[in-house]
């Protein structure tokens, strides 16, 4: 009984003891985060409702105008028309260079298999403007590939500067990702099934689109998720491959808030990707509970 | 017999694939020993010509050091806020720890364009654009979240057994933090370190909105170098980062095994 009544204090005590000691941990990583994060993202927001005045001017007020004035203005729709498009082109050319590697790696072991994952990672250590700098080289109008094209007798496109250069720079940059995705899901590919395919007579093309593709589904969900909302919001390779002919969302962001210094209008369109994202993610769990269910 | 025609195949393709991935890394490699005056493949000539000139380049070598120094200060803060931060969440687990871990872990779900916009229009109200102390905090936004994450699995994994031993003997808590915990978390603060440097030195996109004329990065100078003009110089900077990233990556093999690190 009275140790019972003892011991009572002493566990609420050092409850609340805890309590305090980590709030003091937390207190460094909550303050970084609050200026760093959370004040600017909600700034960001307001913001998108303020006025614009002319030479980079912002009147405080709520108005709806930055909004309505990106559904009625042509440029901006085609704008984003372009972006969605262009992100699902490249997130569908990075699933179709990525999966024959993602299932070789799947099928690869021992140190073999090591080897080549940290050749698919080493890419993503490399920043992304040294890998879109190497493009501009193999792509350049005397470049490489150009040779090789002229090469083979003809004549070679234009492969820099326009929407061409920056999809086949964001599919190579964004290989590691889908690739590391797919193999994420690729859990469930079991040789024997395949081998069981085989057997009872299935050619490797049916054995592939009955067995293999249903059971990797989940991978390619995944992997195309990622990959769309790193395309829409990518910039630093549609900025420099682009050579300002190519207008995409992240690098009229990045125009309106430092060449044009429209902070409303940029807030609005930094918005209206998390809004895609959203939609993207939306998306995604749906067409996951298809597969799943 | 039916199988070798398709293996044969599918090793083809993937060999032509890995070379589209690796293409342009490699080729950095080459042209930062061309002789030419602008960039081109394969050059007409050779030579150490762009070393030099990385090495007279004012301009580029100060925005090394700032980049270097950055990254250092920003790597160590990381490691000073994320280590507690860690323990608080994983050891004594307050109530919304777990919801806490998702706050702290969030900006890395934001795209950098937006972000990096976000911070501008703070800051800028702030005096904090193009100042050392910016960049900083700039930073630590991204660096924390990975940070975080790393020393939360390792510390997570850790058995609780020998902290138990060693208060039961008697040892002040802090002294079992220090003595036992810390230690045993070797392997993650190696790899928490590692990864924030990365970070923290190839950020191009946030920076890009901090930086200004009179304080700028390495990575935005090279963004900003290769938006303007074509020519070798920047190829012979990239081989240098790629061999720095590759010197980091090794020390934490060496360490501690890079999947053991980074695959957890």
């Amino acid at each position: 009984m009275t140790t019972a009544t003892f011991d009572l204090p002493v566990v609420a005590q050092k409850s609340s003891n805890t309590v305090g000691i980590a709030v003091a941990l937390l207190l460094p990583i909550a303050l970084v985060n609050a200026i760093g994060f959370i004040l600017p993202v909600l700034n960001l927001a307001r913001m998108s409702f303020n006025e614009a005045l002319p030479g980079g001017g912002i009147a405080e007020a709520f108005t709806a105008a930055n909004w309505t004035g990106l559904i009625q203005d042509s440029f901006y729709i085609e704008l984003i028309t372009n972006s969605l498009m262009v992100s699902l082109g490249i997130t569908l050319a990075t699933l179709l260079v990525s999966y024959p590697i993602a299932l070789y790696l799947h099928r690869a072991s021992g140190a073999w298999r090591t080897f080549l994952t940290v050749l698919v990672i080493s890419p993503l250590l490399t920043s992304a403007v040294v890998r879109t700098y190497g493009w501009i080289a193999l792509l350049a109008e005397q470049g490489p590939v150009a040779n090789v094209i002229a090469a083979m007798g003809f004549q070679p496109p234009r492969m820099m500067f326009n929407t061409t250069g920056v999809v086949i720079g964001l599919t190579e940059i964004l290989m590691p990702y889908m690739i590391l995705s797919l193999m994420a899901g690729f859990g469930r590919l079991d040789p024997k099934v395949e081998e069981a395919a085989r057997t009872l007579g299935a050619t490797p093309f049916r054995t592939f689109w009955r067995v293999i593709l249903p059971l990797t589904l989940p991978g390619i969900a995944l992997g195309c998720l990622l990959c769309f909302v790193l395309a829409i919001s990518s910039f630093i390779t549609p900025k420099l491959m682009g050579g300002g002919r190519v207008f995409l969302l992240a690098t009229e962001i990045y125009d309106q808030a430092i060449v044009t210094l429209n902070w409303p209008l940029a807030a609005t369109l930094s918005m209206l990707v998390l809004i895609i994202f959203g939609a993207a993610l939306a998306v995604y769990s749906r067409i996951l509970r298809m597969i799943e269910g | 017999m039916e199988e070798n025609p398709t293996s044969w195949f599918m090793r083809v393709t993937v060999t032509i694939l890995f070379l589209f991935l690796l293409a342009p890394v490699l080729l950095v490699f080459p042209i930062s020993f061309s002789g030419d005056q602008v960039l081109a493949f394969p050059p007409s000539s050779w030579s150490l010509r762009w070393y030099e000139a990385l090495l007279g380049n004012t301009v580029m070598m100060s925005a090394f050091l700032t980049s270097l120094g950055l990254a250092v200060v920003v790597t160590i803060l990381s490691l000073i806020i994320a280590i507690p931060a860690s323990y608080a969440i994983v050891r004594l687990k307050v109530t919304g720890s777990e919801f806490l871990f998702n706050l702290f872990t969030a900006p890395l779900l934001l795209p950098t364009i937006v972000l990096g916009l976000a911070i501008l229009i703070i800051f800028a109200s702030m005096g904090l654009l193009a100042t050392f102390t910016g960049l900083v905090i700039g930073h630590l936004v991204i660096t924390l979240p990975y940070a975080l994450r790393v020393l939360s699995v390792s510390l997570g994994n850790l058995n609780l057994s020998c902290e138990e031993a060693a208060s039961s003997l008697g040892a002040k808590p802090l002294a079992v933090f220090r003595k036992v915990t810390l230690p045993m978390m070797a392997p993650g603060i190696v790899a928490a370190t590692a990864l924030c440097f990365l970070v923290s030195f190839d950020e191009v996109v946030i920076t890009l909105f901090l930086t200004g004329p009179r304080m700028t990065t390495l990575p935005v100078e090279l963004f900003h170098h290769v938006e303007s003009q074509a020519d070798p110089l920047v190829a012979s900077v990239s081989v240098l980062l790629i061999l720095m990233t590759l010197a980091v990556v090794m020390i934490v093999d060496r360490t501690m095994g890079l999947t053991k690190a980074f695959m957890k």
